[in-house]
């Protein structure tokens, strides 16, 4: 008993400065994680964006870079920023509004908890799973596209969509795209929206503020470093997806899918590194898409100390 | 609330107005799915169709079982890759975190950093390196599926450690342990008996999170091309539509509980808390 009270004041400092043969024996046990993370994510991430550095013999090459000279990567490149930021404008807005309906909800009740589970089932809802749900609802078959049939609408713009069928095109991805967007918003932007204090609009009221003016001079600005954060991590969020894409889209037509294209081709020698240079390409993008989210997530915390 | 209202509260009707728009935009895509998996038949030109149980009857049929085969067996490779995923979570990740907590906690901040990497990686790029490195793999272990493990444990990385994380920074582990090992306790009845049931909450959140991700996992496993239940979907799907919606309606519900499991684990946890708080003076 004695000998653990005397030991007792000098561990609480957490046993700094007291170099022992224990010392040595717990560094061994972070060992197994990092030589874990070391095999499967650091290998992994140098490999894929190193691979557009080499030859397929393995010598050192700038060739690879032709492949962003293609017109049709560069195209779907654009493509793919312009699906990720059409859902994350889209699907920010209308999260946006649901966050903002939600402040009239009971923050404990039924409705607000239900809510919460099923955005957040829904935000994980994608890839083949997510695409089956829209080839029943939009495609030749689906609920949607036969009741339009037999509503009078013989072509509509879901199976006639410049002579396509909308879901299986890019311009169509962003429907189920949308079906993720939206839920994740109302996850990532509701805590802003309940950061707003009720005092503010107190001292809006008594002095002689509308609730136009509520909305103009506080609510906006104040919210507005949040809602771009979170419209930014949504952008991140399509941009990265692959699955739902590749269970709709057989062909290319987004950068993760022209990544399978190179990586399946048997035809062309080299083109497997070729993918190296597009996934280095997507990483460029993500770190400088992370880097705003940093910054504005930064301006965003201002309000809630 | 109706009187006057300050600030950001909506009106009723706004409120109303946009969540029942909304849940209806989002509602009729999972009913779909369901009418789909009840057709029987190709809709006659009036517009008539028929409705039954048989697609369901269907997969149980002996005859079938050639064409469903694919499909069982993906289900049968994603819960052994699940199960050894979540052994990746509890027995590399848990103890680095505990051990971070209580011997170095100047390296939280950098296991925070590289659990969160694989978000900002795509998948899809993680993938292109995943490939050359399997090869390697599949020399060690052999082509089997359940080393996808390996891989989509990195993917799960984030999900596993946030409720963890939470659970740690909400107990205090490190007063736990020294009062423990000042009552004499030995570093496994530490571990066995004060810090991992305190963590409890965290790790089942952790666990359940995980087997989500795993069971929703397709990119991996199709460019390494092995058959696990997603990639057994889309295959499935070209020969029989029904079967491929009718599992992914069960997925659907089957994740959604696991998800509605995880926010009840966190309630009760609360009310047990408020309990004991009463109790002790």
């Amino acid at each position: 008993m004695t000998a653990a009270a005397t030991a007792a004041p000098a561990t609480t400092t957490r046993g700094a400065g007291k170099p022992s043969r224990r010392r040595s024996a717990v560094w061994l046990g972070l060992t197994p994680f990092a030589i874990y993370i070391i095999l499967f994510l650091a290998i992994p991430a140098v490999l894929a964006v190193g691979s557009g550095f080499f030859t397929k013999t393995g010598s050192f090459t700038f060739d690879n870079f032709s492949a962003l000279a293609d017109p049709s990567v560069q195209s779907d490149y654009v493509g793919t920023l312009g699906l990720s930021a059409a859902t994350a404008i889209i699907g920010g807005i209308v999260g946006a509004l649901v966050c903002f309906a939600l402040l009239g909800t009971n923050p404990t009740g039924g409705l607000r908890t239900a809510i919460d589970s099923a955005s957040s089932v829904l935000a994980q809802f994608g890839g083949v799973m997510l695409a089956f749900a829209f080839i029943v609802t939009f495609g030749l078959n689906g609920i949607i596209t036969q009741w339009l049939i037999q509503s009078g609408f013989e072509k509509n713009v879901f199976n006639d969509f410049q002579g396509n069928t909308l879901i299986y095109s890019v311009v169509g991805l962003s429907l189920p795209y949308l079906y993720f967007q939206v839920p994740l918003m109302v996850l990532t932007f509701m805590p802003a929206m309940e950061g707003l204090k009720a005092t503010w609009g107190e001292a809006n009221a008594t002095l002689g503020g509308t609730r136009f003016t509520y909305w103009t001079r506080i609510g906006f600005p104040i919210l507005a470093p949040a809602f771009f954060g979170s419209v930014i991590l949504l952008f991140a969020n399509s941009f990265s997806s692959y699955a739902t894409a590749a269970a709709l889209i057989s062909q290319g037509g987004l950068i993760s899918l022209d990544i399978r294209g190179f990586i399946n081709s048997e035809t062309v020698v080299g083109h497997q590194n070729a993918a190296g240079v597009l996934a280095l390409l997507m990483v460029v993008t993500m770190i400088i898409v992370m880097y705003l989210y940093s910054m504005l997530e930064r301006r965003a915390s201002r309000w809630r100390r | 609330m109706s009187a006057p209202r300050f600030g950001a509260t909506p009106s009723i009707a706004s409120r109303n107005i946009i969540l029942i728009v909304v849940g209806v935009v989002f509602i009729v895509p999972i009913l779909a799915m369901i009418q789909f998996t009840l057709r029987i038949g190709q809709p006659t030109d009036k517009g008539g169709q028929q409705y039954g149980v048989q697609h369901y009857l269907d997969l149980f049929n002996p005859a079938n079982e050639s064409t469903y085969d694919p499909l069982f067996q993906g289900v049968q490779n994603s819960l052994v890759i699940a199960l050894f995923t979540v052994l990746i979570i509890l027995v590399l990740l848990l103890p680095t975190m505990i051990l971070i907590e209580l011997k170095f906690p100047q390296f939280r901040k950098l296991l925070e950093f590289v659990c969160l990497i694989p978000i900002t990686i795509p998948t899809v790029v993680l993938v292109v390196g995943f490939i050359p490195a399997y090869q390697v793999v599949a020399q060690i272990f052999g082509s089997t599926p359940y080393t996808l493990a390996f891989a989509i444990g990195i993917i799960c990385l984030p999900y596993a450690f946030r409720p963890i994380a939470s659970n740690l920074a909400a107990v205090e582990v490190t007063t736990l342990s020294e009062a423990a090992r000042s009552l004499g306790a030995s570093w496994f009845e530490v571990m066995w008996r004060v810090i991992l049931p305190n963590l409890r909450r965290g790790i089942l959140s952790a666990i359940l999170l995980t087997v989500a991700v795993v069971l929703g996992e397709y990119t991996i496993a199709s460019f390494l091309s092995q058959t696990t239940f997603q990639t057994a979907l889309l295959l499935i799907q070209q020969t029989d539509p029904y079967a491929g919606v009718i599992f992914a309606v069960f997925a659907l519900i089957f994740v959604f509980i696991l998800l509605v499991l995880i926010g009840r684990v966190g309630t009760f946890r609360g009310g047990r808390v408020s309990r004991r708080k009463r109790v002790t003076p």
